[in-house]
């Protein structure tokens, strides 16, 4: 039986970005520029992802801005129909750049932002200046007419600020607002000991997120994203390995999620020699599909098809075995590896290790 | 009251799935049949009554049931930001 068809595609154009956060979810090796996919395959891709029925394109990075046809991609996206969401730092958003992206007909622009403390969120990107062109960029968004998201990356060090970046965001008129805490993969579980925050971080933020949620009910949609190093049931990583997303990575490489290329023993096709047709129902997108390929405590579990057995990746990285119960779970066997990790919230932040091309910078 | 699809939204007919779906920022969901007839009739420029009253026209029912149904739909559709009240 075939799979339903995939609802988006996430184009990662570029591993190229103007900031060097400590928990960018991209992999530790990489792809140079030199090894990017061409123009003419990135329309090949986008015609075969509308045909197979993908409804949202979201283009991302990297800094997806960095590659100069991000205009031309999202106006071919635009012309099969597909809703067109931009995932950006903001930082070269400037006038012009906003007025050729809505010619194109983008859809929707998510901007990112590092803290609402300026010096804090321009030391985490290592950019100075950085918030000022951020906060610009949101201004250009909402003058032109789009619905603004911000995404507030949550970490140890700015836990506590999380009111005053849902005041900001009330405040720029923003439709919606992401407070996502740092997902532990690539970068960020590199940096994990200096970015986790304490349990008791963690359950001040879902508190202060509840009530604003109450408060702005059908005004601002905020979206909330836990760590999964104090919880008791794993995330629905992707909706399920291969249900929802086909990734792109800049190299061509096609995964279920960005993260996928750690997984040792996958042949991950690639969209230079495989149509995304073939992709969708190759091996590797079918190898954990579903629940069929579920271990226990998975396999009788009444909630294997709301969270689909949790993250592969975090399965691996954490327990050393893809296939088995991601270890948020508390029914895993491996869940105490999470909580003994989650002790390294309690001591002494180690100095960022920022994400670089060709090898990384400790600093601060 | 005059209901508006919330910025960022949008009703497309999809030939792949051959069904009705509503993209917006990070979501996306089919809405079962009575909710597609609202959301189909909202338009920027009729009211909440003015849709009812479309409806009962077209499904032969009285206006006030339906516009007492509409209510509580449109309010769940703005707490998803599919629409704007």
């Amino acid at each position: 039986m075939s799979a339903p068809p995939p609802l988006g595609l996430i184009a990662e154009l570029t591993h190229r970005c103007p900031l060097q956060c400590p928990y960018c979810s991209n992999p530790l090796a990489l792809d140079p520029a030199g090894r990017e996919l061409t123009t003419d395959t990135w329309r090949r891709v986008l015609d075969e992802a509308a045909a197979i029925g993908v409804l949202q394109m979201h283009f991302t990075g990297g800094e997806p801005m960095a590659r100069r046809d991000h205009v031309d991609l999202v106006r071919h996206a635009a012309s099969h129909q597909m809703y067109t969401n931009l995932i950006t730092s903001g930082i070269t958003l400037d006038d012009r750049a906003m007025a050729a992206l809505m010619d194109a007909g983008i859809d929707h622009i998510q901007l990112s932002f590092q803290d609402i403390d300026p010096a804090e969120n321009d030391l985490v990107g290592a950019y100075s200046g950085a918030f000022a062109r951020k906060a610009a960029a949101a201004a250009r968004i909402r003058e032109a007419g789009l619905p603004l998201t911000l995404n507030f990356v949550i970490q140890r060090r700015n836990a506590g600020r999380v009111p005053q970046m849902l005041a900001f965001a009330e405040a720029e008129g923003a439709a919606r607002v992401e407070i996502a805490h740092v997902q532990y993969y690539g970068w960020g579980l590199r940096n994990r000991a200096a970015l986790l925050p304490t349990r008791a971080q963690l359950e001040e933020t879902t508190r202060v997120v509840e009530q604003a949620r109450a408060r702005l009910r059908g005004r601002m949609v905020i979206d909330y994203v836990v760590p999964d190093y104090h919880a008791a049931r794993p995330k629905s990583c992707m909706g399920g390995w291969a249900q929802r997303f086909i990734n792109i990575s800049p190299a061509g490489k096609a995964l279920p999620c960005h993260a996928a290329e750690t997984l040792p023993g996958f042949d991950f096709p690639s969209v230079t020699t495989h149509s995304l047709a073939e992709i969708w129902e190759s091996e590797a997108f079918r190898r954990y599909r579903g629940t069929d390929w579920m271990p226990e405590p998975c396999q009788s579990c009444d909630r294997r098809e709301l969270d689909w057995g949790g993250c592969r990746c975090q399965a691996f990285a954490i327990a050393g075995e893809a296939g088995v119960t991601d270890p948020a779970c508390e029914l895993s066997p491996h869940h105490h590896l999470m909580a003994e990790a989650a002790e390294e919230s309690l001591v002494e932040a180690p100095s960022f290790v920022y994400r670089r091309m060709g090898g990384a910078l400790v600093g601060v | 009251m005059i209901p508006r699809l919330a910025p960022g939204m949008k009703l497309r007919f999809d030939q792949v799935r051959n069904a009705w779906v509503v993209l917006g920022p990070e979501r996306m969901f089919v809405p079962d049949e009575h909710a597609l007839e609202v959301l189909r009739l909202i338009d920027g420029s009729r009211s909440v009554t003015d849709i009812a009253t479309e409806l009962a026209t077209r499904f032969n029912a009285p206006a006030e049931a339906i516009e007492a149904d509409i209510h509580p739909m449109l309010t769940d559709l703005a707490a998803r930001g599919a629409v704007r009240l």
